[in-house]
């Protein structure tokens, strides 16, 4: 029958039943995460022979109405959900900034889309001109004009549900689905926002409105992050299948240990599996596995050549990296809130986005639909049950508001994914050191945004309660800037075709080329860059 | 407010999902399995013993304005029993909580009547306990019996309406009801 089927009977997937190499392989990928299946799926499609190398799992789709209850249960910490393992996952944090890396990612076919909120932003023109338009960061090597039919084809790709923002960059169509309708949580912050002189625009979702690409719309679980049981939010295992179907080959469990190489090309990627290692050679290589264990595998993979590590010629693979600042604020009002129905915004503002200066970053603003707690989770803590339980619980719920922001950091070189030598993963190799840095201008441009969150919330009567300011301020989970491109070798990893300067079968596919971050949610972006990566590679072989 | 199948059933089939049987195919009593009607009798006692427990402590634990108790989980029981791992550990937690019932109070948990039952969960210490898979008995009692029996009211419908949320989280309860106000 139908139901609720336990966590505790999850069984771990079988996954590939094959983990030998491939043999002629065209391209090989090494994550498979959304940018590496949108590129799998691309170059498949062109005909070419593929293989992709995941370092985790391959997940059963049925079993996430199992992983929902890990999600709502406080048995289990976040990083389980997704089956993350200690020794596999294990990194340092050397930084003066904490970086819960484990919560910040999934590891397995799907990557960190497993898990994400679905947010799907373009960059604004500015975002690409940071130094030549706000004095401050450096600029893109390419420019909004370049990505646009990217973005577009990443829409489509993705599945899209929006509608206009006046502040958005020109765009050339609709996006594929129409937006999902406000919330009533909006309906209460709209009068607040229109006295204070503030527009409020649709949030574009990766997620089904409607059915779309053989997916389910959206049916209001209210758990999208971590776990999506519908399949109405995109995630990376639609591209992977849709790879697999066009003869690519998906080889989970297989962690790449070291890109072997000679002066200028990657020869083959030896990998770890379950069942031995092995070297997958190929003419191509993608890495596509995120703005940390991407420079992680260049600089392991140092040799004489390259002393400092892989493609590293300028010194820049595992620095600049940067997050995105939480800016929030919250409390209750004397009136019901309706929150925690679902578990994604319908409702933003960019405003005040463009405004960004040297003093300033760019920042956007959020409006909640699960400000408080869940009544489900409350329900699982505390000393109480029965009458005297289902007392604190309407206590506890129906009257809560929040807003939230992002905040855009700049690139530092003191921010940085070293290698922490002093511990070993589950294959003997050093685990990345996270060494997160914030500077000034993220932490003024907080108290900005937590000002105006202020003033929208004081006229809308709401008791405030906390505060998400420079001092209590966490990342987004967004890991960008870890091979920054450039048209400089001596300064950046890769080039405006996101291939590495030093390398000229390497690609990479990640918001680890991005220069600089915006405050945009990233995966749009780096939707649209794999299947520009995609296009420069199938050129090439 | 009454629970009701919908409260016990996901609405799985709104997404076309299908969710197979287990273990049904060698349920059938065979010539190579001459033990097996007794085997399968002690199975029977043991099943109707674990979910009239977790009845007579959702009694307890679920607020006095819930009806249909007994339909309600011994429905969600179904999929959370179909199993091995959880199932075996739920029965574990059980007999744990008659084993106390019969040592304290002479009786079967379910045959106590519902102040005592209140009582034998405290003197156990599953209402001040985190809840643990792999912990102690009061843990074990927690998450097996009193937080199963939780996590089952309050992601139905029925149970999210007591607090005021039609659909609460873990619910496919659909895109409308974040849109509406609050009943009038």
């Amino acid at each position: 029958m139908s139901g609720r089927p336990p966590a505790e009977d999850i069984e771990t997937s079988a996954g590939a039943t094959d983990r030998t190499p491939v043999a002629d392989a065209d391209v090989c990928i090494v994550g498979a995460g959304p940018a590496g299946a949108l590129v799998a799926d691309r170059l498949a499609d062109a005909g070419h022979e593929v293989v992709v190398l995941e370092a985790g799992p391959r997940f059963d789709f049925d079993d996430r109405l199992a992983r929902q209850e890990k999600a709502i249960r406080p048995t289990y910490s976040r990083p389980e959900v997704w089956d993350s393992d200690p020794e596999r996952d294990a990194h340092g944090n050397s930084g003066p900034w904490f970086y819960p890396l484990n919560h910040a990612r999934a590891r397995g076919v799907g990557g960190s889309t497993l898990h994400w909120q679905g947010m799907v932003m373009r960059l604004h023109e500015g975002d690409f001109n940071s130094k030549s338009e706000r004095g401050v960061g450096t600029d893109w090597p390419i420019d909004y004009a370049d990505l646009r039919p990217y973005y577009a084809a990443a829409e489509q790709e993705l599945g899209v549900a929006g509608g206009d923002n006046p502040f958005a960059p020109p765009r050339e169509e609709p996006r594929p689905m129409p937006a999902f309708p406000p919330s009533y949580s909006d309906s209460l912050f709209a009068d607040a926002c229109d006295e204070l002189g503030i527009a409020m625009h649709p949030v574009p979702n990766a997620r089904n409105s409607e059915v779309y690409d053989g997916r389910s719309q959206c049916v209001g679980y209210g758990t999208c992050q971590p776990v999506c049981p519908s399949g109405a939010k995109y995630d990376g295992t639609v591209h992977i299948e849709s790879a697999e179907e066009k003869g690519a080959t998906v080889i989970d469990r297989a962690a790449v240990q070291r890109l072997a190489h000679d002066a200028d090309r990657i020869t083959a990627a030896t990998y770890a599996t379950p069942d031995g290692e092995y070297r997958q050679e190929a003419d191509a290589f993608v890495l596509a596995a995120g703005g940390v264990e991407i420079p992680r595998l260049l600089l392991l993979s140092e040799s004489e050549q390259y002393p400092e590590g892989l493609a590293n010629s300028s010194g820049a693979v595992g620095r600049f990296f940067m997050d995105h600042l939480f800016a929030g604020m919250g409390g209750t009002l004397d009136e019901p809130t309706r929150q925690n129905h679902v578990g994604f915004l319908t409702s933003e503002s960019h405003q005040f986005y463009d405004d960004a200066d040297a003093e300033f970053a760019p920042f956007k603003l959020e409006f909640f639909n699960y400000a408080g707690p869940s009544p489900v989770e409350m329900a699982l803590t505390g000393d109480d049950w029965g009458n005297d339980l289902l007392d604190r619980l309407r206590d506890g719920y129906g009257t809560h508001i929040a807003m939230g922001g992002l905040v855009e950091q700049l690139p530092r070189e003191d921010s940085y994914i070293g290698l922490d030598e002093s511990t070993t993963d589950n294959h003997g190799n050093p685990v990345p050191d996270v060494h997160w840095n914030v500077g000034d201008r993220a932490l003024r441009t907080i108290e900005r945004a937590n000002e105006i969150q202020r003033s929208i919330l004081d006229e809308l009567g709401v008791d405030i309660e906390w505060t998400a300011g420079p001092d209590s301020t966490g990342p987004a989970y967004h890991h960008m800037g870890t091979t920054r491109m450039g048209d400089d070798p001596a300064d950046s990893v890769v080039d405006a075709e996101c291939r590495t300067h030093d390398l000229d079968n390497c690609w990479i596919a990640s918001s680890s080329v991005f220069p600089t971050g915006g405050a945009m949610n990233p995966t749009l972006t780096i939707a649209a860059l794999a299947l520009r990566v995609a296009d420069a590679v199938d050129a090439a072989v | 407010m009454e629970l009701t199948r919908r409260d016990a059933v996901s609405a799985l089939t709104a997404l076309g999902a299908s969710v197979a049987v287990a273990g049904c195919s060698d349920a059938a009593p065979t010539a190579q399995q001459p033990d097996r009607d007794a085997d399968v009798d002690a199975d029977v006692d043991a099943d109707t013993e674990l979910r009239e427990t977790m009845v007579a402590a959702a009694e307890v634990v679920y607020p006095d304005e819930v009806t249909g108790i007994d339909t309600f989980v011994n429905t969600f029981l179904d999929s959370r029993l179909a199993g091995d791992r959880h199932a075996a550990s739920v029965a574990d937690a059980v007999a744990a909580v008659n084993d106390r019932a019969k040592s304290w109070y002479d009786d079967r948990f379910a045959a106590l009547d519902a102040d005592t039952r209140d009582s034998v969960l405290r003197e156990m210490g599953a209402d001040t306990a985190e809840p643990h898979r792999d912990g102690s008995t009061a843990e074990e009692v927690r998450y097996y019996v009193v937080n199963e029996l939780l996590l089952a009211l309050y992601s139905s419908p029925t149970g999210g309406e007591l607090v005021g949320i039609e659909n609460p989280q873990g619910h496919a309860g659909g895109t409308d009801s974040y849109q509406r106000g609050p009943p009038t």
